[in-house]
């Protein structure tokens, strides 16, 4: 019994330090500059969205019939005010808490409800795998947009509507990722010595399966999260969001339109917001795939 | 070289024991899985993979029986179906006197607590996203034991495959080397106290040296925990080197099952034969002129009639492929038995070279 | 090959039969009774039921399913609530508007996004991958909407170049994209649409190319002389399956996805017809236009797979 030798055979397979998953993800994320930089962002858009009660400088829904459609910087506006003088700065601000939360919480719904559907199906196969996947085709037969205006189109409009459509359109795909990594799982050995210890098909998704195919899930969550808010703000131009005077930021690059020709630049704003903000998830969601060695 | 093992084929008093020191720890009768295939436009199932063809042995306690073939012959097949992680079409199976999953017998749980499975060493053995000691602990865990108790567990365990616990209990497998994952994968078998391991190809990732020091592990741990081996390799020295009685498969049934001195010095069955020679073409000093298994082993979709091994075998006559060749009574527990399902060998089969009295006292007996 | 286009074809029924169970969900999803909307407020109960007899609506749900059902196989999509005609009419043509910028755009997208994806992965770490990339970022990350307000801004309002919305001088009906007067319409929504899926496939192309161009055989092929002109095409030649996939899937999310784009510029398709249809809350209209669309895009796929597997035999046997 003395094959401590084994270590001398295999440098490179035994370092000295002993360290987790996660913590090999961190180390490898320290070093991303680009997504250390575009997560400082995110949280900066988060943290003033939730604190826009105190950053706000107005009442994003006071209207001014005399200072509409300032200028930027105008008269102490810092960015200009909008078609009915509100604003413009606190109007974002307000604006992000919708249009932050239409980007995360319908990810995050879907992810649970997706994430779920897709490992049962993943890990039972046969004809639960079936049922569940070949529903799901049905809903990638639409066009994410498409199948989001159907659904919001005939529900109406708010918070809620939009939250629940949002979630329908995202589950599909989640769904699909999580069956993807589960199958793969599944077949590995590790789940059959599992089994071959008497555990049961719930113990070892909890245990086994979940632990594994979390990272493709959330980094593939991840990068819907910009297209969950540009999807957001897509269903509030066409007047399927929040219902006014809330604005998102959809909303408010709707009612600017029509005043393109007076401030172009001011009606731009909210549209760099959602722009910055998509950007910013969307690198993060590359760094992160790279951190945690995710293909595909 | 087996010495060390003759002495384990003797069983201790076990308190674990229920059908006393005679008693087979694991008959195995008529098992079958047989795969369907799906195709077409309607995917019906279009044909089927026999994958394990009525299979029966038996193991004796304290005995470590090899299994032997060609990759796909269904060894692992047959090492998934013993531990239930296939359902079986046919068959049955007695641990130590009773019948596995009927009424009266033995249940799944009572099974996977006697009989354990030690995977191929690879990446997909060890869940990586888990500690080892926390992979070893599961076992436990699952039938019950605390999350503490589960854990000292695993720490002993590990003691005893030789991987000192403070050092290794918080490693994940891929800070392991290959032999460190095997002996890891063996712990966790190990931790539910099981009497039979089966160990599949357990062994054959390795470098040699260091297959050299996990086959003596194995034989140590035998000893110390009274263990039971069904050991499956496709590495015929590695068999014969740990296995006191060799069973041969080929095309998903047994062509030949003895004693290993005797498959290895004087076997029966042409494709042992071949196997053997295959072996021995390998050492440069042994070589024989032409390779005795010529081309691939035919589809196990379609098994060739009567004989399975007749497209490749030197001595195929008529005979063996219009009929079966039987093995013969392999479940009568003597273990210096040795069986070959080959129409060479049973008298008044009708094959030119099979031995002309008919006297014989069991038509399925060679010797 | 006419084994896996019959099998393909198969598969195809249960996929469009789940598509009409949506859409004929959309009007039970939809909050009202769709009754009322058909009845003049001083009608009667008794005028109700009769109304709703007549429109079947008080048989049960899969029983209404196969009455819908057969009307929608006879070309009758019912009528639109707001302006009174009918359903199927509007679509096509508004369909017609929709799938010719869409192609255009993903026509463009695809030879730009072949150049730009090869381009990138040769030069995989230099500043010209860098500057790709980061287009490849913008194109995704951009709401097409916004872009093609910020379009308008710029070639409209600052430059006066482009006209901002509207389709040709003289309306719809006479559009040519042979007269340049009439395609300079097309032009502005034409680039909103391109860059998103410009952007997927340019980083799947470079993705794809830098595999190939890191495999060994890339490298033997060197070591034999061959020059990098014919090493790049050899790499074209083995994304081209993909490319292929990806032109397909691009061209049925611009289909679906120019709602917005087709808002912004009044651009009268399917998108500008949703539009109407969500803010008059025409139920049977966005019914409609949504089931053309969906079917479109799922035969759109199912022609993508026929012509991938006839470039690319491996998959046959899959
Ligand atoms: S039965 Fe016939 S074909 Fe089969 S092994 Fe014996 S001799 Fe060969």
């Amino acid at each position: 019994m003395s094959d401590i030798s084994a270590p001398a055979l295999f440098p490179a397979a035994a370092p000295v330090h002993v360290r987790g998953y996660w913590a090999s993800v961190w180390n490898r994320l320290r070093y991303d500059y680009v997504t250390l930089f575009c997560l400082a962002v995110i949280i900066l858009i988060v943290l003033s969205a939730v604190f826009a009660p105190m950053l706000a400088p107005m009442d994003p829904d006071r209207s001014s019939m005399a200072n509409r459609l300032r200028a930027i910087g105008d008269r102490g506006y810092i960015l200009g005010t909008d078609e009915q003088g509100r604003d413009m700065l606190s109007r974002l601000l307000y604006g992000g808490r919708v249009s932050l939360a239409m980007g995360i919480l319908p990810v995050m719904f879907a992810t649970v409800i997706g994430g779920m559907f897709g490992v049962i199906a993943g890990f039972f196969g046969g004809k639960v795998n079936m049922l569940i996947m070949r529903t799901m085709d049905v809903f990638f037969a639409f066009p994410s947009v498409l199948l989001a205006v159907a659904i919001s189109g005939s529900l109406g409009g708010g918070f809620t509507n939009q939250l629940i459509t949002l979630t329908v359109v995202l589950v599909p795909p989640l769904c699909r990722v999580a069956e993807t990594a589960t199958s793969q799982i599944r077949s590995m050995d590790f789940v059959d010595a599992g089994r071959a210890s008497g555990a049961s098909s719930i113990s070892i998704i909890v245990h086994h399966v979940l632990i594994n195919v979390m990272s493709p899930v959330l980094v593939y969550a991840s990068t819907l999260v910009s297209v969950s808010i540009i999807l957001a703000s897509g269903l509030s131009f066409l007047g399927l969001g929040v219902s006014p005077p809330t604005a998102d930021w959809g909303l408010m690059l709707s009612t600017l339109r029509q005043s393109i020709y007076v401030q172009p630049l001011v009606s731009a704003i909210p549209g760099i917001a959602i722009l910055i903000t998509s950007i910013a998830f969307n690198l993060v969601s590359d760094g992160l795939r790279q951190a945690m060695d995710v293909k595909g | 070289m087996t010495d060390h093992l003759e002495t384990a084929a003797e069983p201790t008093a076990d308190p674990r024991d229920r059908g006393g020191p005679a008693q087979p720890m694991l008959i195995v009768d008529k098992i079958r899985k047989y795969f369907p295939i799906k195709a077409g436009l309607l995917n019906r199932t279009v044909a089927q993979v026999k994958a394990v063809d009525d299979i029966s042995f038996y193991v004796l306690k304290g005995e470590t029986l090899g299994v032997v073939g060609e990759s796909g012959c269904g060894k692992s097949t047959l090492a998934r179906l013993l531990m239930h992680l296939v359902e079986k079409d046919e068959g049955t199976m007695i641990l130590d006197g009773d019948p596995v999953g009927e009424v009266r017998g033995v249940g799944l749980d009572a099974l996977r607590r006697s009989m354990q499975m030690v995977f191929q060493d690879s990446y997909s053995s060890l869940n990586p996203r888990l500690p080892i000691e926390q992979s070893i602990a599961y076992g436990p865990k699952v039938q019950g034991a605390t999350r503490r108790r589960a854990r000292e567990q695993a720490r002993d365990l590990l003691q005893r495959v030789g991987l000192k616990p403070q050092l290794f209990s918080q490693r994940y497998p891929h800070e392991l080397s290959g032999g460190q994952k095997q002996r890891v994968n063996i712990a966790r078998a190990l931790a539910l106290d099981p009497r039979l391991l089966i160990l599949d190809e357990a062994v054959s990732a390795l470098d040699k040296s260091v297959e050299a020091q996990v086959l003596n592990l194995l034989g140590d741990l035998k000893q110390q925990l009274n263990l039971t081996y069904i050991f499956i390799s496709h590495d015929l020295h590695v068999v014969r080197y740990i296995s006191d009685r060799v069973l041969v498969m080929y095309l998903g049934q047994v062509v030949e099952i003895g004693p290993v001195d005797a498959i290895y010095e004087d076997p029966k069955h042409p494709y042992t034969q071949a196997l053997l020679e295959c072996r021995l073409s390998m050492d440069p000093a042994e070589r024989v002129e032409t390779a005795p298994l010529s081309g691939d082993p035919p589809n196990p979709v379609n098994p060739p009639s009567g004989c399975r091994f007749h497209t490749r075998c030197p001595f195929a006559e008529d005979v063996c492929t219009a009929t079966a060749p039987r093995l013969g009574n392999v479940l009568d527990f003597d273990s210096r038995q040795h069986l070959a399902a080959c129409h060479m060998v049973h008298a008044g089969s009708g094959h030119s070279r099979a031995p002309r009295s008919v006297a014989a006292p069991s038509p399925g007996d060679v010797q | 090959m006419w084994l896996y286009a019959l099998r393909r074809l198969l598969l195809t029924l249960p996929i469009l039969f789940g598509v009409t169970v949506i859409c004929f969900a959309l009007v039970q999803i939809a909050p009202g009774d769709p009754i009322q909307n058909l009845l003049s407020p001083t009608a009667s109960q008794a005028d109700a039921d009769r109304l709703r007899a007549a429109y079947g609506l008080d048989q049960p749900l899969p029983i209404q399913y196969f009455i819908w059902i057969g009307r929608v196989l006879t070309g009758e999509f019912g009528m639109s609530i707001a302006n009174n005609s009918p359903v199927a009419g509007e679509v096509f043509r508004a369909f017609g508007n929709t799938i010719v910028i869409a192609l255009i755009s993903v026509a463009l997208a695809f030879v730009l996004s072949m150049i730009l994806g090869v381009v990138a992965a040769y030069r995989s770490g230099s500043l010209i991958d860098k500057v790709i990339t980061a287009i490849a970022v913008f194109g995704i990350s951009v709401p097409p909407f916004w872009l093609g307000v910020v379009l308008v801004i710029f070639f409209a309002v600052n430059m006066f170049w482009l006209p901002a919305t509207g389709m040709g001088a003289s309306g719809s009906e006479s559009f040519s994209y042979f007269d340049w007067n009439d395609l300079k319409f097309a032009i502005m929504p034409i680039i909103a649409l391109t860059l998103p899926p410009l952007g997927i496939m340019t980083r799947t192309t470079r993705a794809a190319v830098s595999e190939i161009l890191s495999q060994d055989f890339i490298q033997t092929l060197r070591a034999k002389g061959l020059s990098e002109m014919s090493i790049m095409l050899h790499a074209v030649r083995n994304v081209m399956p993909a490319a292929v996939a990806m032109f397909g899937l691009q061209l049925g999310y611009l289909i679906g996805g120019s709602v917005l784009v087709e808002t912004v510029f009044t651009w009268p398709g399917t998108g500008f017809l949703l539009n109407k249809a969500i803010l008059t809350r025409d139920i049977p209209l966005l019914q409609g236009t949504i089931l053309v669309l969906a079917t479109a895009f799922v035969l759109i796929n199912l022609l993508v797979d026929l012509i991938q597997s006839i470039i690319d035999p491996r998959i046959k046997r899959s």
